[in-house]
């Protein structure tokens, strides 16, 4: 059976380390920057970026709309940092269009500007095994959470991975580390959907 | 919670790795600022002056009066960089107080000190500087530099010096990816660049931050030609504003260096900027005195 194959929105953002993580942990990948390229794919990974910046670029290049479809029709959706900002329901005290692909608020820069950005050694349960090496960069923190998200991680008391059935977020950014556990997660996710 | 570590290698250069494929702004005003995150902007550079008026102006360049970037930090949500002077520890150390997102250690400003940059590596901010090819490039990373740009001309408005400094720095990779490696001890002594970094370039077959472009973007279409010179990002400085139409420049360099491998959507944006607009004023770098040059301050 062929691997599937898993998009990267490559408009903007740390798109080729998403890339290689994706491809170690086994999976085909296709760079997506049209709606073409949406369409050959099985599922989505949004990579760390500037939540601003690509909001506006999906708008300006026709891809907002058939994400969401997609999304909604099921396909699995994974955002990091930048990802998590487009995928969420809204952010806090901040009139930024997002999506609306997983019911959560999330603030952006929670823990700080770049100066307060840091590694830090995460529990994860739903991984296994040892604490996760996580990166955090001018990062957000979910703020709220709806009735059908399941917390998967926390730091210092805020919800920081997220997953409503096949839509995945994480504040942090596993396609830095080398340690490819959340990409291997997301693509177990796919095999289940 | 244990174990959390800021200010190491691995954030400092990842807020760079986040930047990738994005378009950064000289901005001087908050005004400015908003039309930059509005164009599509990954981030803002905040100055005082762009470097095309710190060319006609003359005189030292120093940084930035602190409550201008404060006042642009707190008007947009993206990035915040500023310029230091290089070798200027006190400049720096203000803007890490500040908290700007990102330092520039840059030969634009009038250099603090002739001999030395800044040791970078202790700072929890993240630092870029400038290189004209790979010995330099190489040089400000073994001293902490988590990103690194071309030179190019500042405030020229001309392109060929960034295509002459991403086409050095780039030659000197593959030069180094394809030399054997008994030559590697001889190269490292010729490109004044520890060895240790010499052989990660060789193996690895690129730099290990990332590498933008600056020093001369003007159009949609230079932005597109840095790129395909192996630019992972565009500075660009006086290239917006002063454009006779600013967002639409702005605008359209940020289209095509998102979709430069896609010259119909570079000539969409292209061909969004009105044609009775015009590009900044360009200069011939052939009839600029030596002193005049500000790529060859800091080696």
């Amino acid at each position: 059976m062929a691997a599937p194959r898993v998009g990267v929105l490559a408009l903007q953002g740390d798109v080729v380390e998403h890339v290689q993580a994706l491809e170690r942990a086994g999976a085909h990948v296709t760079e997506v920057r049209t709606p073409a390229d949406l369409a050959r794919v099985a599922a989505l990974v949004v990579p760390g970026g500037e939540s601003t910046t690509v909001i506006r670029l999906l708008e300006r290049f026709g891809l907002t709309r058939p994400i969401v479809d997609r999304v909604r029709a099921g396909m699995p959706f994974w955002g990091t940092c930048m990802g998590m900002i487009v995928a969420a329901h809204d952010v806090a005290d901040l009139a930024q269009p997002t999506l609306d692909l997983i019911d959560v608020t999330v603030r952006r820069n929670a823990f700080g500007r770049q100066v307060d950005s840091a590694e830090v050694e995460l529990a994860i349960p739903a991984l296994g095994g040892a604490p996760f090496p996580a990166v955090f960069i001018r990062a957000p923190w979910v703020e709220r959470t709806g009735p059908a998200v399941e917390t998967l991680a926390e730091r210092d008391g805020h919800a920081v991975m997220v997953r409503q059935g096949s839509v995945l977020g994480t504040s942090f950014h596993p396609e830095l580390t080398g340690d490819d556990r959340v990409h291997a997660y997301f693509l177990r996710m796919m095999a289940a959907a | 919670m244990n174990g959390q570590a800021t200010g190491t290698e691995t954030v400092k250069r990842g807020l760079a790795q986040m930047l990738k494929g994005g378009v950064i702004m000289d901005v001087v005003t908050v005004e400015q600022a908003k039309v930059a995150e509005e164009a599509g902007a990954v981030a803002v550079m905040a100055l005082e002056r762009i470097p095309a008026d710190i060319r006609a102006d003359g005189g030292v360049a120093r940084m930035s009066h602190p409550a201008l970037i404060e006042r642009i930090m707190k008007s947009v949500t993206i990035p915040v960089m500023a310029k230091v002077r290089i070798g200027h520890i006190g400049e720096a150390r203000q803007l890490q107080a500040l908290g700007v997102d990102y330092i520039d250690e840059s030969e634009v400003l009038t250099p603090a000190d002739d001999l030395y940059h800044l040791d970078k590596a202790p700072y929890t901010v993240p630092f870029v500087c400038g290189a004209r090819d790979l010995g330099e490039a190489l040089r400000r990373i073994a001293e902490g530099a988590a990103m690194i740009r071309s030179k190019g001309e500042a405030g020229s408005g001309n392109i060929v010096e960034a295509v002459r400094h991403m086409r050095a720095i780039r030659d000197g990779i593959a030069e180094l990816a394809a030399a054997p490696r008994e030559e590697l001890v001889a190269r490292s002594r010729d490109l004044g660049a520890p060895l240790e970094l010499v052989r990660e370039i060789a193996a690895n077959k690129k730099l290990p931050v990332v590498l933008f472009c600056a020093g001369g973007v003007s159009t949609p279409a230079d932005a597109a030609l840095m790129m395909e010179l192996g630019a992972e990002g565009i500075f660009v400085g006086s290239g917006i504003f002063k454009s006779t139409n600013p967002a639409a420049f702005a605008r359209a360099i940020v289209d095509a260096t998102t979709h430069w491998q896609d010259a119909d959507v570079v000539l969409k944006a292209h061909m969004s900027i009105p044609e009775q607009a015009k590009a900044m004023d360009g200069l011939d770098i052939r009839q600029l005195a030596d002193h005049q040059l500000m790529a060859s301050r800091g080696t």
